[in-house]
């Protein structure tokens, strides 16, 4: 009992999910159960002009936006996001009606003979409409530009990523009574999903139960999407009065749910005359698709992070969304941070470049240090032990030799990233949006329950959960117990997101087995619930974006190596190393998964993952299409965790999920950029944009 | 409908359908055999991958047609049989289950390569698995867990 938490256990989930035991939704039928299928826009804009539906055979019914008892709007941030076309369509793959019934194929026949009468409308699809602008400073960014001896400006752009959790979205749900609707689903946030439906049917709460399958994967892709085909079924339930069940396709899940914003992204530098960086301007513009849904969010973060692991006095920092008629952006690990930190990381490092110094010693003289102000003038309050964990990673990838071998060795490049990444929702969120509750029950025979919303969709909330309230009490891990989250039975926690889940619901829940320990009474049922209190520190001004953004900061280091063919342009990763800080592991294993699975995705972010569209409609339309890293694509990874114990997390955790991911990007782009010899300013660095850069050479 | 005849984990199964329907939705429905699982519906995933006469193979892909008189091992027949203890003892180890979709799947891969080669390199394995797509893992620790099946499980392979 008194090992080190960080000791590792077989994942608790794991045999059960070996054995093909565990139940996704696609493996749940219920009897009697219909099917749904989802008839969706072909254009980019228009207005509706008629939709004619064929005689419907007996058994099968059309939902459409005539049969929404609430609003018709996904309840999130704003009012914006229709659960069902009305009199316009916004993008390719609007959904306009449900079609249920018992058989797929005849669902598909009547599908096939709906005619879709839309009037077209011109299209946008540039960054023209912004329907949010935010915009800080820091300092006194006006004279600092003024007084500059010379300004550098450069401009970063990323493309599309698709979450591409190998589970598809959906939802089985059935009629609890007559009012009140039961949805299965692949979630990340059962309240996100409730609080919409509830709207929806504009019902009592109580008529309104959300429970989590097991989750096949989500990566953000699981934040808000669920809660708009929840909507439509628990409608299509609420009507027809039967079992329903509504999975998508492959390619059906990747041409209309939600990707990682593309952006483009504005850096100047103000320099002085002894070559310092004096103050920094950066604009950002996300592509944020035809609704906003939670683009603002993402927007904040992004330029929260503008000047990443570093140190800058003055800032002047704006950033859009701007509306296309585009698939809705939305959620993805990192959210927002992975498209800032490319622009500031390869900035930086050309900044260095075109001052004529070394790369690395220059970025490590801006490093934040404790005591430092952050972006938005708030405090890093706690160490930073970043040059450790560098030096560290340099020694692991022998780095400072690879750089010097390979400035004479063509085609072999080497890239080292710096990142860190805010744990928990920005801002007030937590305090004013979430207020999140958690609950611990034990019964009469001294089994212990966690009840909370937290969803374990394979990153390890369940293990991680139950080993700090087993450490906690010094009960075994047997004893303690956390089933798949229902609305019905748990409080709500938050949502699974932000990085959130072991920094603040592992400390509530914490919090709570520490009472309960000096409660505890042998064969006694008991309950304990906690509650979220801001920490009184932590000031914040949504408006102005002035104060502590975050409560606690995660910290890395990425090296990548990669090879690219003189003849292909092919990238191949080489290897990859890796340093974290995350405060202190809950359980080692899993928090090393997280880096091997968030790296991947982020370096594979930065030269593989490409999804673009043509006046709208996506060209990658599924896994043949949409090409992510295979066993071959990847090299060996190795990661060093550091300790540094965060005081308000539990048993010093900060958040794991998101800061593996940060980082890739820019790392694999250096590293191509020192074997090709040209900057890069652009991701995923393809074949074809190196080609681009070797060619332009030729003149 | 054509009566098709198979083994299934180890059993003779007869039954007759329609021999143009996927394997995997045979298996799914009709034997409600739900271990192997859809991530793409076009082979590219290895989510519902079955070992066909010890080999592995996407179900998704398959007309039941094809698999008449032939050998099928699916998931739940494999985890019955001593060397899939010692591949998920590794696997829970090693810490290659994340979300687990992919997970079925990727231990009938190893199972495939393994038959073939008991003793392979980091690099085979990488080769072995490679049409399975894990989003999870970054796949380092899979590799890690196979690895350390085929030393453990010297002799069974
Ligand atoms: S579902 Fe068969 S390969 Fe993906
Ligand atoms: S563990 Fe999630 S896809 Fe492999």
């Amino acid at each position: 009992m008194h090992k080190d938490i960080s000791q590792s256990i077989h994942k608790l989930d794991a045999h059960a999910r070996m054995q093909g035991k565990a139940q996704y939704v696609g493996d749940i039928d219920i009897k009697g159960m219909l099917h749904a299928i989802t008839l969706r826009s072909p254009i980019a804009k228009g207005i509706i002009k008629a939709i004619h539906y064929p005689p419907l055979p007996s058994g099968y019914t059309i939902i459409d936006y005539r049969d929404i008892p609430g609003k018709n709007f996904v309840k999130m941030i704003f009012e914006d996001w229709k659960i069902f076309a009305e009199d316009t369509v916004e993008h390719i793959g609007e959904p306009i009606a449900l079609i249920v019934g018992e058989d797929k194929r005849v669902l598909y026949d009547i599908h096939d003979k709906i005619i879709c009468d839309i009037q077209p409308l011109e299209p946008l699809f540039s960054y023209q409409k912004s329907v949010i602008d935010y915009q800080f400073t820091k300092g006194n960014p006006d004279p600092v530009f003024k007084q500059a001896k010379k300004i550098i400006k450069e401009t970063y752009e990323t493309g599309y990523q698709e979450q591409a959790y190998i589970e598809p979205q959906g939802f089985i749900g059935y009629p609890e009574t007559a009012e009140k609707v039961t949805l299965i689903g692949s979630v990340q946030c059962l309240y996100y999903v409730k609080n919409a439906v509830v709207s929806a049917l504009d019902t009592h709460p109580d008529n309104v139960r959300v429970i989590q399958a097991a989750v096949g994967g989500a990566f953000g892709g699981k934040e808000e999407y669920p809660s708009l085909i929840a909507c439509q079924l628990a409608i299509a339930i609420r009507k027809t009065q039967k079992p329903i069940k509504l999975i998508f396709e492959r390619e059906e899940d990747m041409s209309v749910t939600t990707k990682r914003h593309p952006s483009k992204t504005t850096m100047e530098a103000a320099i002085d005359a002894d070559n310092n960086i004096v103050g920094i301007r950066a604009k950002v513009a996300l592509d944020g698709g035809a609704y906003i849904g939670l683009s603002g969010v993402v927007l904040s973060r992004a330029l929260i992070a503008v000047t990443n692991a570093y140190t800058i006095k003055h800032l002047a920092v704006s950033g859009d969304v701007f509306k296309t008629n585009t698939v809705p952006n939305g959620a993805f690990r990192g959210f927002g941070a992975p498209q800032m930190i490319f622009a500031i990381e390869m900035f930086m490092h050309h900044l260095a470049k075109q001052l004529n110094q070394d790369p690395y010693s220059f970025r490590m003289q801006y490093l934040a240090k404790q005591g430092d102000q952050t972006s938005t003038s708030g405090l890093f309050r706690d160490p930073i032990i970043m040059p450790k964990m560098i030096q560290k990673a340099t020694e692991m990838a022998q780095f400072h030799d690879k750089v010097k071998a390979y400035k004479t060795m063509p085609n072999r490049g080497i890239g080292m990233s710096y990142f860190l990444h805010g744990c928990g929702f920005t801002g007030s969120g937590e305090s004013t949006h979430i207020n999140a509750q958690v609950k611990l029950r034990k019964d009469d025979h001294d089994h212990v329950y966690i009840l909370v919303a937290a969803v374990d969709m394979g990153q390890g909330a369940k293990t991680t959960l139950i080993k700090i309230v087993s450490h906690t009490l010094e009960i075994p891990i047997e004893q303690v117990h956390f089933d798949y989250p229902d609305t019905d039975d748990v409080p709500d926690s938050g949502p699974t997101v932000a990085s959130r889940t072991a920094m603040i619901v592992g400390g509530l829940v914490n919090q709570a087995a520490l009472e309960m320990k000096s409660l505890w009474q042998s064969k006694t049922p008991l309950e304990v619930i906690k509650r979220y209190k801001q920490p009184e520190w932590i000031v914040w001004d949504e408006k102005t974006f002035q104060g502590d953004a975050y409560p606690a900061y995660s910290w890395g280091v990425n090296i990548v190596e990669v090879e690219v063919s003189p003849i292909t342009y092919q990238v191949n990763i080489i290897g990859i190393w890796s340093v974290y800080d995350v405060g202190k592991a809950l359980d080692e294993t899993i928090v090393l998964g997280q880096a091997d699975g968030g790296t991947a995705q982020g370096v594979a972010y930065g030269y593989l993952e490409v999804m673009v569209h043509e006046q709208g409609q996506l060209k990658q339309k599924n896994m043949t299409d949409y090409i992510i890293p295979t066993a071959v694509d990847m090299a060996p990874t190795q990661t060093h965790l550091y300790d540094n114990p965060f005081a308000l997390g539990p048993y010093g955790a900060k958040g794991a999920g998101e800061l593996t991911l940060v980082g890739g990007a820019p790392a694999v782009a250096m590293a191509i950029e020192m074997a090709i010899k040209k900057p890069i300013k652009k991701i995923p660095a393809t074949p074809e944009y190196i080609m681009e850069l070797m060619h332009d050479d030729d003149h | 409908m054509m009566t098709i005849k198979f083994m299934l984990n180890g059993t003779e199964q007869t039954i007759k359908t329609d021999p143009s329907r996927r394997l995997l939705d045979v298996l799914r429905k009709d034997f409600n055999l739900k271990g192997s699982k859809e991530g793409c519906g076009e082979g590219e995933c290895g989510a519902c991958a079955i070992l066909l006469d010890g080999h592995i193979t996407n179900s998704c892909c398959l007309p039941l047609a094809s698999v008449h008189k032939r050998s099928i091992m699916t998931i739940e027949g494999y985890a019955k049989t001593a060397r899939f203890d010692v591949l998920s003892n590794s696997f829970a180890e090693a810490g290659a289950v994340q979300c687990g979709i992919c997970t079925p799947g990727m231990i009938l891969a190893a199972e495939s390569l393994l038959n073939q080669n008991p003793a392979p390199t980091d690099a085979q394995i990488r080769i072995g698995i490679s049409g399975n797509l894990c989003r999870c893992t970054g796949y380092n620790m899979i590799v890690k867990a196979i690895q350390s099946a085929a030393k453990r499980g010297e002799g069974l392979w």
